[in-house]
């Protein structure tokens, strides 16, 4: 039997380890920050496509307006009071309708979703509010409380507090049956199971209820102002259409997107205190 | 030294009816077991013989149809405590409040329970991970701190519902004798429950075996291996006897049930 000594020859295929070729500081420096460069890549052209589409006449600066005047009506409005005055009755609007949905929403929701029979009961009613769309009520809101803050206080709370009960009762359902075993294995009473299992195991469904309702909020609380006429940044947004102001606007709705960012990193913040016994991602991702 | 039973079943018997065909299942057929004080007893069998079922109903998890079961009673703290399969910690607390997690229930303060449950931690080798979430461990890791969780309420009889069956076989062996160290160590009644042959004879002083469909024990054998036993029993002539006769047993049982279901 004849034994092959060396790999060499057409009959193998070498597979070589692979090439490592010498970066300078820069290409480094832009491997590591890579994502955040282009992000801001991304942000700066659109804008730079805005303006110079403008400054050449391809935007219609009537309908559109551009950056630059945009940032010159937001400045003129950051010295007016009525502005400042806008910013917090509708940041305490959203503040509020919030802070009382997440109130009644969540422990209703662990309730409802831990006692099979209240689900049942409940499950048809929560499913058909959830679907209504809640801008649809607010003539018969005006009825009830009138155009005041009581009126978007209420829209606000309507726009949220559905989409994040369902949520957690959908969430209360996923609790792992293995650790409710280990919960009445050892004898836990019922406000305990609650504290120890169905409620840190329900908490990653509400925090996406809380995702999905900072958009039905923000929506919620533009659309309740644009009715009443009264104030906030909506009034400011529908004011600055309806006299031709298209800079003064689209700065109300930059605004208002601002809000939605910060909301939005609000629950992403809470999310990431509550679920500190997770793996991170980004370890992950880096591995 | 075995001055009493730790726990006594007389006529057990566990029904279900299948939400399908509508037929009653039987998953415990008048099952009888003696367990003396301070024993190491495994349920052995196929999937499906109501080992874990039997377990279960020990704990209160289960209630039986028929038949009934008598603990000893401890004069303070629990009769009995589960050790779950796939270690079911709690992924939100640390080591510590996972294995603190009976004595907080029995109402202990969380302070005081985490200072109590520290030896436990330290005897089961998860020492300086106390403050680790379960994802920080691995799956062996995983299964001490369920051991250590039981082990904490101090309780009479420790229930093992298959501890080591998602582990890899290194692992598994590696858990065997620790578990036998940590046996030793805290002089406890264990019922063990398990599907495999060289893990129920290597730990056990008695193995209970059993056949599903009814599930029912068919035959209680005694392992008489000296104790303190190291890993190297397993590859004695006695070991691997006790290792063939059961195997036998289950293997008897295996055919009949496939005749029964050709015949059927």
């Amino acid at each position: 039997m004849a034994r092959a000594s060396t790999a060499d020859g057409p009959t193998f295929r070498t597979v070589l380890p692979r090439q490592r070729r010498r970066r300078s500081a820069a290409q480094r420096w832009y491997r590591r920050n890579e994502r955040l460069v282009l992000s801001l890549l991304g942000i700066v052209a659109f804008f730079a496509v805005w303006q110079l589409g403008a400054d050449a006449g391809i935007v219609d600066r009537f309908f559109f307006s551009s950056p630059s005047e945009v940032a010159i009506a937001g400045w003129a409005e950051l010295q007016r009071a009525r502005f400042w005055e806008d910013v917090r009755v509708s940041s305490v609007e959203l503040a509020v309708g919030s802070a009382l949905a997440v109130i009644v929403s969540v422990p209703l929701g662990l309730v409802i979703g831990w006692y099979r029979r209240l689900s049942y009961a409940f499950d048809p009613w929560l499913n058909f509010l959830n679907a209504l769309p809640r801008v649809a009520l607010i003539p018969l809101v005006v009825l009830w409380v009138g155009l005041g803050v009581e009126m978007k206080m209420l829209i606000v709370f309507l726009g949220a507090v559905f989409t994040i009960m369902v949520a957690t009762v959908e969430g209360v359902r996923t609790v792992e049956r293995q650790l409710l075993d280990v919960a009445r294995s050892f004898r836990a009473s019922e406000a305990r199971i609650f504290t120890s299992l169905v409620i840190p195991g329900t908490l990653p469904f509400i925090i996406s209820g809380l995702r999905i309702a900072v958009g039905r909020v923000l929506a919620g609380v533009i659309i309740a102002e644009f009715y009443a006429q009264t104030q906030g940044v909506g009034v400011m947004i529908a004011k600055a259409a309806a006299t031709l102001q298209s800079d003064r606007m689209m700065f109300g709705v930059v605004l208002v997107t601002l809000l939605g960012i910060i909301l939005y990193e609000a629950v992403g913040y809470a999310e990431r205190w509550f679920q500190r016994w997770r793996p991170s991602l980004d370890l992950e991702e880096t591995t | 030294m075995e001055h009493h039973l730790a726990l006594s079943a007389r006529g057990v018997q566990m029904e279900y009816r299948d939400r399908q065909s509508g037929k009653r299942l039987l998953a415990l057929e008048n099952v009888d077991l003696d367990v003396p004080d301070g024993a190491f007893v495994s349920l052995l069998g196929p999937s499906g013989c109501g080992k874990s079922t039997f377990l279960k109903i020990v704990n209160g998890l289960l209630r039986q149809t028929s038949g009934e079961i008598k603990l000893h009673r401890v004069a303070k703290g629990r009769e009995d405590a589960m050790v779950f399969q796939d270690a079911s910690l709690f992924p939100w607390y640390t080591v510590t409040d996972n294995v603190a997690y009976g004595l907080v229930c029995a109402g202990v303060s969380r302070k005081a329970a985490r200072e109590r449950v520290q030896p436990f931690i330290d005897l089961v080798g998860l020492g300086g991970f106390g403050d680790k979430y379960p994802y920080q461990l691995s799956g062996g890791m995983q299964q001490r701190a369920n051991l250590a969780r039981a082990l904490a309420v101090d309780a009479a009889i420790l229930l093992m519902d298959e501890p080591f069956a998602s582990l890899d076989a290194q692992t598994r062996e590696l858990m065997q004798a620790e578990l036998l160290r940590i046996w030793n160590a805290a002089r406890k009644t264990v019922v063990f429950v398990t599907h495999q042959i060289d893990e129920a004879v290597f730990l056990s002083d008695r193995v209970v075996v059993m056949a599903a469909r009814p599930g029912r024990v068919i035959a209680d054998i005694t392992i008489d291996l000296p104790r303190p036993r190291e890993l190297s029993v397993k590859r004695t002539p006695l070991f691997q006897d006790y290792g063939e006769r059961i195997w036998g047993l289950l293997a008897g049982r295996q055919e009949e049930t496939a005749s029964q279901g050709r015949a059927s």
